[in-house]
Parts: C-alpha cells; structure tokens; sequence
C-alpha cells in the first residue's frame, strides 16, 4: 500500500530521517512512536505526499511519489484519510460541512442520512450546527477522525490523535480506529502514548515503528 | 444553457461556493470599482459612437458637392466655362459636372440677397455644379488642369475643411475605443489585485482544501466564481447609471448643427448592455489567471 525503499528526508542539509526502508501492508495497524521532534509528523506527510523524499523513494498505492502530478496527488488525498495534529478546520463553516469537505471537493453529493450515522459514530450528534472554534479538543479530534474516513479511504493516517485530549476520550477515539482496521483500511496512529499501544495490542496485531537516531526500528513484540 | 447560469448564479448558496471564507470589504471593494469602471465605459462608448455617427455624417453630405467658379471677361466666359467642362469630363472620379443656369443661382442667393436681385447687371460667376464619384477625385490635380485651361476657374473643394474634420472626428473615435480598452485593462488589474489579495488571505484555507483531495480547478474556481459575480454585479449597478446618466444628457440636435450630442441613437442602446458581459469576461479571466499562478505557486 505505503513503500519506503531507502527513503530519507532532509532540509536545509541537516538529515531529519534516513535510510527508511518499510512496507505499509494493506489492512495492517502501525503505531509510529518517537521522541517529540523526531520526525513523526514528517513520516507522516511523506505517507500523503505533502512533503517529498529527499533520497531513495516513496511509492503509494504502486505509485511512485515522484512522478505524480497535481491532480494526480488531488485524488490520492481521497484515498488516504489523515487526522491532522491541529485538525485544520474551515472556522466558517459548521462542523457537519467541514466533515463533509472531502465530499464538498470531490464533487460527490453529500448524503444526509450517511453522513449524520457518521457523526452520531463519533458522538457528536449535537454538535453538528457549531463551528469548530466552539469544539473542545476531543470533540475536534473527533470531527478530525469523521472527516478522514468520510470519503471511506484505504489508509487512514493519524497524528498524535490523543495529543490534548483525556484517557477515556483516547480509549474512545482509539476503539474507532480499531473498528476502522477490522473493516479493513490500513491505520498509522503517531503517538507517544506507551498505555495508548499496549491498550491496543490487547486487541489488534498493531506493530510498532520507533523513530530513533534518525532512522526507523520496526518492533513486532514488545516495546 | 440556463439551468449552467443558474447553477453559476446560486454558486453562493452552494457548498463549493461557500469553501471560501466571505471578505466583506474587498468584496465591496471589487464591486465598486467594477461599477465606476462601467460607468466610464458607457461614456467612453458613448463617444466613439457619436463621433463615429459624426464622421459618418459629414462624409456622406460633404462628400458629393464640389463647385467649381468661373469669374471672366464677358468675352472669355462661354470658351472658359466649355475648357472646364471639357476638363471636368476627363477627369476620373468625376461623376457629372453640369452649368448651373441663371434661375439656378438666383435661387441660390436669394435666400442671402432678397427676391429683387437685379442678376442681370452683377458680375456673377458661372458655378459648374460637381457630382462625384463615391471614390472621390484627386483635388489637387484638377485644379492644376483646370489653371492651365481656364484661368477663371477655381474650385470649390469642400475636402479642404472636411478632411481635417473628419480626421479628428477619426482620432476622437479612436481614443473612445483606446479608452475602453484603457478601462478593460485597469478592470484586470484590479480583478487581479483584489482575487490575488484574496488568494494570499486564504493561504489556510487553501492549504485545508488540498489536505483534503481538492485540485487546483476546484480551489481556483470556488475564487474565480467569487470575483466573476462580483465583476458583473458592478458592472450591471454602473452600466445601468452610466445610461440613464447618459440618457438624461441635454441634447444638441436642436441647433441644427453638425454637433450630434454624446449619446445612443436607437439600436445603439444594445451595446451598452454588452458591458457587463465584457466585464463579468475580463474578472474571469483575470482570476483565473491569478488563482492558477498563485496556487501553482503555492507548492
Ligand atoms: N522543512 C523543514 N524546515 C525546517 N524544519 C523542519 C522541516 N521539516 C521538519 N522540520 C523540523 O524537524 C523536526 C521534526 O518535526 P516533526 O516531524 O513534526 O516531529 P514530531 O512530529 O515527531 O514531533 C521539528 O523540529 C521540525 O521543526
Ligand atoms: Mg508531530
């Protein structure tokens, strides 16, 4: 689905992350783990082709980053739902229309009836007319998931979803990344959270990717 | 057809119109500069019209009516009248020249002189009445002739004064269409500025929108609509004034001149209403333009 062959990033001739070679199967669970400021988010944008390998390659879905074009990287984003560190939310709009946003861009009609069983998924019935400044955390984590799997994408990419928000709201958010891995979509979660990983590993064959010294350890066991 | 304007038109309402935050005053803006720019295009169309009519006029009055004057000696007036009209006749773009005869002149003056002109003891001239050819004839050659064959005869070449006077009626007419073209450039830059402004205050939004699978196309023509409506609601608000402002103006037919008053005559009030069409035109373009270059720009 997500291939690193010796992939690495770099900026201003400083090395973020090198030597990445790692395959993201299609239906698999990874948690991506590290230090803050590790490049977690980075790993992350070079999934969705905001940020491009500066070595080596990254294809998705057979498709080589490089030679994408614009539109071609359009379509791609509706293929890959990302739950964004700071959810970035149209504050104009209310919170059923920024969920529907991909919906909205894509030119596909937005079906009520769909997308309110969606927002009664993520328990946030009532707050449907707000807008996202009116949110608390959780609940704009919340409206952040519902928005990245709108469009019923083949991977889903979550940054930090439990950043700023309680335990028993972290336990919920990641039950409905659980129950979007059994239906089958491909989940990445970055998180520093250790109590987060090993909730999940009660319940699904997650296997952990650790960034550390610049480069990616993929541990299948323990942690 | 329709059912694409109304979609265009209830775009706002849409939930692709809406992606993009409203900007109220540039949005004000826009609008007002397109009306004011309408405006002056109703004038600036109103001109090169009237002096188009103007130029027009002139050439088709003046154009067919030279004389040419025969002032002798009694005993050389018939040889000279029969040398200029032998010469006349030989002359190409000359369609008719024909003596005018006595009654002729005497009615001629008499509105001058009073019916009680004694003709007989006044030294008049003969007149030879000209008809030209559309195509016109080459003034200056026949003088020439006409000098070597009949002394007496000079001619009476209204193209002396009517060339000048066409020629700036031309000029004039040429400077209402460089002013429209004037305005239509200011309009694009304008359009330009404020979908560029615009573009720059929505970098998150935009950012946003393309997180979230949109293409250039979609991003471009949710601003491109945007700034399309407004060009043409502006323009509809200062076409609308500029006729009516036109229309209210004091008219100089009446003083029998060949002054035509700045103006539409009939049909002519159709093409003003072609302004707003042009201008909703020049925003889209000039938007699309700006929202292409600027989101390529935008990584
Ligand atoms: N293009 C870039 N220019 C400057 N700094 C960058 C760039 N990309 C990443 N960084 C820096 O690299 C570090 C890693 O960032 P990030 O991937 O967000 O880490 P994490 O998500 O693990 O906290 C941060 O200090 C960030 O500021
Ligand atoms: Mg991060």
């Amino acid at each position: 689905m997500i291939e690193f062959y010796d992939a690495g990033y770099g900026y201003g001739g400083r090395e973020l992350l090198t030597e990445m070679s790692l395959t993201l199967a299609p239906g698999s669970f990874h948690f991506l783990t590290g230090p803050s400021g590790a490049g977690k988010t980075t790993f992350l944008k070079l999934c969705y082709r905001e940020l491009q390998a500066t070595a080596g390659r990254v294809s998705i879905f057979g498709e080589d980053t490089r030679s994408m074009g614009r539109d071609e990287v359009a379509l791609l984003r509706r293929r890959i739902g990302v739950v964004h560190q700071d959810c970035q939310f149209l504050d104009h709009l209310s919170v059923a229309e920024n969920v529907a946003l991909p919906l909205t861009v894509s030119g596909l009609p937005r079906d009520h009836g769909d997308l309110s069983d969606l927002l009664a998924w993520v328990g946030l019935s009532e707050q449907i007319h707000a807008r996202p400044p009116e949110l608390s955390g959780g609940e704009r984590q919340r409206a952040a998931l519902a928005r990245a799997v709108i469009m019923s994408p083949d991977v889903i990419l979550a940054d930090e979803p439990t950043g700023n928000v309680d335990w028993e709201m972290s336990l919920r958010l990641l039950q409905l990344l659980i129950e979007l891995n059994r239906m089958g979509k491909t989940v990445v979660i970055a998180t520093h959270d250790l109590h987060l990983i090993r909730q999940a590993k009660a319940q699904v064959a997650a296997r952990v990717l650790r960034i550390s010294n610049r480069r990616i350890q993929q541990s299948g066991a323990d942690l | 057809m329709k059912a694409i304007l109304l979609s265009f038109l209830n775009f706002r309402e849409s939930a692709s119109g809406r992606v993009v935050p409203p900007s109220g005053f540039t949005a004000q803006l826009t609008v007002i500069t397109s009306a004011a720019m309408a405006f002056l295009a109703v004038f600036a169309l109103a001109l090169s019209m009237a002096t188009g009519r103007l130029a027009e006029r002139w050439g088709n009055e003046l154009a067919r009516g030279s004389t040419v004057r025969i002032s002798a000696p009694a005993d050389q007036i018939d040889t000279q009248i029969a040398a200029a009209l032998k010469v006349l006749e030989t002359t190409p773009g000359v369609a008719d020249a024909r003596l005018l005869t006595a009654e002729e002149e005497t009615d001629l003056l008499e509105p001058w002189f009073g019916p009680d002109l004694p003709l007989d003891t006044l030294p008049l001239p003969a007149l030879i009445d000209i008809q030209e050819m559309p195509e016109g004839f080459d003034a200056e050659g026949l003088r020439l002739r006409l000098a070597g064959e009949a002394p007496g005869a000079v001619l009476d070449d209204h193209s002396r004064w009517r060339k000048p006077l066409l020629r700036a009626a031309e000029r004039l007419r040429l400077l209402g269409v460089l002013s429209l073209l004037l305005i239509a450039g200011v309009t694009a830059g304008m359009i330009t500025l404020a979908a560029n402004a615009a573009l720059a205050a929505n970098g998150q939004v935009i950012r946003t929108l393309r997180l979230v699978g949109a293409t250039d196309r979609f991003i471009a023509g949710a601003f491109v609509r945007r700034f399309t409506l407004r060009g043409l609601m502006g323009a509809v608000i200062g076409t609308l004034f500029g006729m009516v402002a036109v229309a209210l103006l004091p008219s100089a037919d009446g003083a029998g001149s060949f002054l035509t008053g700045l103006g539409f005559v009939g049909g002519q009030w159709v093409w003003p209403l072609t302004i707003p069409v042009l201008a909703a035109l020049v925003a889209f373009a000039a938007t699309r333009v700006a929202a292409t270059q600027t989101l390529r720009r935008l990584m």
